[in-house]
């Protein structure tokens, strides 16, 4: 089996107007077996800029560490605030480094602009390479599942409510089909003044 | 050991509280030719004078670093295109890194610590340069002008002079500088001030400028500067 699918995890954003979402499940694993029902995969790295971590965890945990770190000295560097692309960038230079000796973890970036509110999404994968699509972005072992329920309920220029429904029935789609994820979910709803983070209750088994 | 051991090592203080090699550095910058940094409304320029000669091919003073960051300097061109090269490399590093165009306060503080670590590091003498670094401010919207001493001391100016001249030609700027001057403004009032350090009539081929505004830094044509210098 495969690192990438040893602990179990999706992750999932969506872009709206003035807003995005983002949701994870709860479970994690070793192979088929829960440890935990209580395992958030989104990070937050700035006051409106979240991280998904989709893969092993414990590489996640080191790329969020590292992340933060970067993140917290450009601030105090530059004196200004991060902008969610800065942050994907980052993420993936870091990921790109190890290029020979990757980081077991696929990042999503999901957020907003911290002055224009511009929206911004986009996933990668173990080596960086960023996909920053207009619509969604899914990672981790439910990707696939995910991906193809987003196809239906995204639409354009969805409101904060709408969409944060549009992320939780996506969401929880996709966790019925992935096995080695589910246990619940938390979606996070962020607009430009103030982030929504709610919990759902999905099939518990 | 008399009073002129503390001229040669780069590290030791003279008894009153002076670095020498520095000092010296600084008057390589005021032996220089004259050059102007003025900040405008909407834009900054930078002017200086070029000595040219029928015999050899111009060799530019006015650089481009990024898009929108551009810098011109005062004392030894050989010493200023090490910095060139690095302001270059800095500017590239920052933008693969990030992802965007490196602001002009970063440019200037990585390239002042370059040129501090000149001023401690065995085997090397300070540069024997100032620099004004023009840039645009993209958060806010702002023109920005800075000078970057061989020290590893920078400021940020409104309007500012090198090279032979410049207490005269600072003098000048003081009395002719506004607010609220547009760029065409600002490249007259920049030019005024350079004519003050000429000892030739100033022409299209012993002067350079260099315009930095929000569409980026550019040096202007011969034909350009012949145009501004024609309505002085």
């Amino acid at each position: 089996m495969s690192i990438m699918s040893y602990n179990g995890g999706t992750v999932i954003a969506m872009a709206g107007k003035e807003c995005v979402c983002v949701g994870s499940d709860l479970r994690i694993g070793e192979q088929m077996t829960t440890i935990a029902t209580n395992q958030k995969k989104i990070y937050k790295v700035a006051d409106k800029i979240y991280l998904g971590l989709g893969g092993f965890h414990s590489d996640t945990q080191t790329v969020l560490n590292t992340v933060q770190f970067r993140k917290s000295l450009y601030e105090l560097r530059e004196n200004r605030k991060i902008k969610p692309k800065v942050v994907a960038t980052m993420v993936s230079n870091l990921l790109y480094q190890h290029r020979f000796g990757p980081y077991f973890t696929e990042p999503l970036v999901a957020g907003l602009d911290p002055i224009t509110n511009e929206p911004y999404i986009c996933g990668m994968d173990t080596i960086g390479c960023i996909a920053a699509p207009r619509d969604f972005v899914a990672v981790g072992t439910g990707q696939e599942y995910l991906l193809g329920v987003c196809e239906g309920f995204w639409r354009e220029n969805m409101g904060p409510d709408e969409l944060f429904e549009a992320t939780s029935q996506a969401l929880l789609s996709g966790l019925e089909r992935d096995a080695a994820s589910g246990w619940g979910a938390v979606v996070y709803t962020i607009t430009k003044d103030r982030v929504n983070m709610k919990t759902i209750k999905a099939r518990m088994d | 050991m008399g009073d002129s051991h503390y001229g040669f090592s780069l590290t030791t203080f003279s008894p009153s509280g002076k670095l020498m090699q520095i000092e010296y550095a600084l008057n390589a910058v005021k032996n220089g030719q004259p050059s102007v940094g003025l900040r405008a409304k909407d834009g900054v320029v930078l002017a200086t004078e070029n000595k040219s000669s029928a015999l050899h091919e111009d060799q530019p003073k006015v650089e481009k670093i990024s898009k929108h960051i551009g810098c011109v300097y005062s004392g030894m061109g050989p010493d200023y295109r090490i910095l060139v090269k690095r302001a270059r490399k800095i500017a590239a590093e920052y933008e693969l890194m990030y992802g965007e165009e490196i602001p002009t306060t970063q440019l200037v503080t990585k390239l002042a610590a370059v040129m501090q670590e000149y001023t401690q590091s065995g085997g090397v003498r300070p540069f024997g340069v100032s620099l004004l670094i023009a840039g645009w401010d993209d958060e806010p919207g702002r023109p920005l002008l800075f000078q970057c001493d061989p020290s590893g001391a920078y400021f940020a100016w409104k309007a500012t002079a090198l090279g032979k001249n410049d207490v005269n030609a600072k003098t000048f700027l003081e009395k002719r500088f506004s607010e609220n001057l547009e760029l065409d403004d600002g490249i007259h009032t920049a030019l005024l001030t350079l004519r003050e350090s000429f000892d030739v009539g100033m022409t299209e081929d012993n002067v350079e400028i260099g315009i930095c505004n929000k569409n980026g830094f550019q040096r202007l044509t011969k034909q350009q500067i012949k145009d501004h210098l024609g309505a002085l």
